[in-house]
């Protein structure tokens, strides 16, 4: 007999969720296997923070199936919300308690045992450096420490599933490396669901993204595998000097696709920059320098351009807006 | 009912650290302690044939329109307006013991301001030294009302914060039912138009929900078992519809 297939952490099947006529959500699947971290992508209302109310069970679904550890939300939310540790949208904190009596009260709500508790609280606030501030009223605390709070009261009961809305919107550049790489230590032992704004974050600590426009998903996979899919294409950028003329045919015998996209002007030592385009995926930055120098051009530079999750989400979510213009009649 | 206990001792910290308790606290005791000093006065100018006890707690009403609202206008309608209502309902925790650890929370202080006004009798025991002051039966039943009462009243307040998101339109909508819960009765038991044929059901039941009738017949050792159902039954009911209205207000987020 062979092993069953490990149970993915969360499974989302043809979700849909619609609020008086208006359709926040429709039709979204996929899978996310334990121990990933999966990025949300999405402009304003695109269905991002519905989704993952639905997936902790706080709203219901019009309809599909949801479930969490294999346990569906529908039918058995408790089980689900002792799976979860959920951080909301604008990570709402009650104002006047102070940071370790918020752990203490959310650790014993998350059922952890009393006796254990007080450890525990000592090792979140560790891990979220908020050991300075465990005494103080959590409406004093500047927006990174409030955040911070946010992230160890969802991490605070080992949940094997963590789903942050926005964990990084509002803190500094140094409080976003600090949340990220708290984000990043949890690879592996649970499984985070996190949406944002900031592109550079997802791609750098997610393994996986999707990339969800209108309430369907536009694209999803690693942000690689999404450059290829979205983009399908790959810019060079060489600053030369020398006979330019024989470039293009040149260009032509490494890839029959790769074209002159635009030359800059010369420079005072003789250098121009030109852009190159093709839309084969694959990396030719050596077949161009070998060409370059073999017909006597001189290269000062050569560098292919990496086209940022940026782009990939303009182009995804501009497809999806252009197939709901052509056919304007599927969203109801 | 596991998280009953959690959520309990939570609120009465919550309550115990908030502004509007002291409010509610210092207004109560200087309002109770003035209609006590006037009461005593009026005692010991001419003999009165009831005792200062009935007179006291005659005026229940008046420490009910605000402290009620001031107690529990908070306890739902903030945490939906900080959104700390979707942290709360997303650990195992369900509706039903958010509202009653919220209610139960308020009660128990409704019960303790209430409480400390034994100090005005104890007071007047130590220093009056007549007997006929100090009859126990109205004391006893004025106590026994007011929790009882209060069981109804601070179930209304509950329901009120579950309505509205803000705190001061939760707190006006609480004393507006308590007005009309506390005078609309009276009144309504005062129309003429109730008394003809075809209504006498309807006559009954505003009979039955005559809250000064209940105040009277308690101090005076009457505890009728349809009263205090009556009071139960509506704190069971107001419960259930602050229940019903946070998960509907959850629906149409």
């Amino acid at each position: 007999m062979s092993p069953l297939p490990p149970q993915p952490a969360i499974e989302v099947n043809h979700l849909v969720k619609a609020y008086a006529g208006v359709t926040a959500v429709n039709d979204i699947s996929f899978t996310v296997p334990k121990g990933e971290i999966i990025g949300f992508l999405g402009p304003n209302g695109a269905g991002k923070s519905t989704t993952m109310r639905i997936l902790t069970g706080y709203l219901p679904a019009t309809s599909g199936h949801v479930s969490i550890c294999g346990f569906p939300v529908a039918s058995e939310p408790d089980a689900v919300k002792r799976r979860i540790g959920y951080m909301p949208e604008n990570n709402p904190l009650p104002e006047e308690m102070r940071v370790s009596e918020y752990l203490y009260f959310r650790g014993r709500l998350k059922e952890i045992a009393r006796g254990k508790l007080g450890s525990r609280i000592d090792e979140v606030l560790e891990l979220c450096d908020l050991k300075r501030v465990r005494h103080k009223i959590i409406g004093k605390l500047s927006k990174g420490f409030r955040q911070r709070v946010g992230i160890a009261e969802s991490v605070l009961a080992e949940p094997p599933v963590i789903i942050m809305d926005e964990p990084t919107i509002g803190l500094d550049p140094h409080q976003i490396l600090i949340v990220r790489d708290l984000i990043s230590s949890l690879r592996g032992r649970m499984t985070v669901l996190i949406s944002s704004h900031i592109l550079p974050e997802i791609e750098m600590t997610c393994d996986r993204v999707l990339i969800i426009n209108q309430g369907r998903i536009v694209a999803q996979g690693t942000p690689a595998d999404l450059r290829k899919e979205v983009l399908g294409q790959s810019a060079y950028e060489i600053e030369a000097a020398g006979p330019l003329g024989s470039l293009p045919f040149l260009l032509g015998t490494i890839d029959p696709g790769l074209a002159v996209a635009s030359e800059g002007p010369v420079d005072e030592h003789g250098f121009r920059t030109i852009k190159l385009k093709t839309l084969n995926p694959d990396d030719a930055g050596e077949a161009i320098l070998r060409a370059c120098l073999s017909e006597g051009l001189r290269i000062r530079s050569l560098s292919r351009n990496h086209p940022t999750l940026e782009d990939v989400f303009l182009a995804a979510t501009r497809r999806s807006w252009d197939a709901v213009a052509e056919n304007p009649k599927a969203r109801t | 009912m596991k998280h009953f206990l959690t959520i309990l001792s939570h609120e009465v910290r919550m309550l115990l650290v908030s502004t509007n308790t002291y409010i509610a606290a210092v207004a109560f005791l200087s309002l109770m302690g003035f209609i006590f000093t006037g009461i005593l006065e009026d005692y010991s100018k001419a003999v009165q044939d009831v005792s200062p006890a009935s007179v006291f707690f005659q005026l229940y009403w008046l420490p009910v329109f605000f402290m009620v609202p001031l107690l529990t206008s908070k306890c739902l309608s903030e945490e939906r307006r900080l959104g700390t209502i979707e942290t709360l309902l997303t650990t195992p925790v369900t509706t039903a013991e958010v509202v009653l650890g919220k209610y139960a929370a308020a009660y128990l202080l409704y019960i303790a301001f209430w409480g400390s006004t034994s100090g005005l009798f104890y007071i007047l025991k130590r220093f009056a030294g007549d007997a006929r002051l100090i009859d126990p039966g109205p004391i006893v039943g004025g106590y026994l009302f007011v929790a009882v009462s209060g069981l109804l009243f601070v179930a209304i307040g509950v329901f009120a914060s579950s309505l509205s998101r803000n705190q001061s339109v939760a707190g006006i909508l609480s004393l507006t039912f308590l007005v009309g819960i506390i005078f609309g009765g009276r009144y309504l038991g005062s129309v003429s138009w109730l008394d003809r044929e075809a209504l006498a059901p309807l006559k009954d039941a505003v009979e039955y929900a005559q809250i000064n009738q209940h105040f009277q017949d308690f101090t005076r050792g009457v505890v009728d078992t349809r009263e205090l159902l009556f009071y139960v039954s509506g704190t069971v009911l107001a419960l259930i519809f602050s229940v019903l209205s946070v998960e509907a207000k959850l629906l149409h987020s």
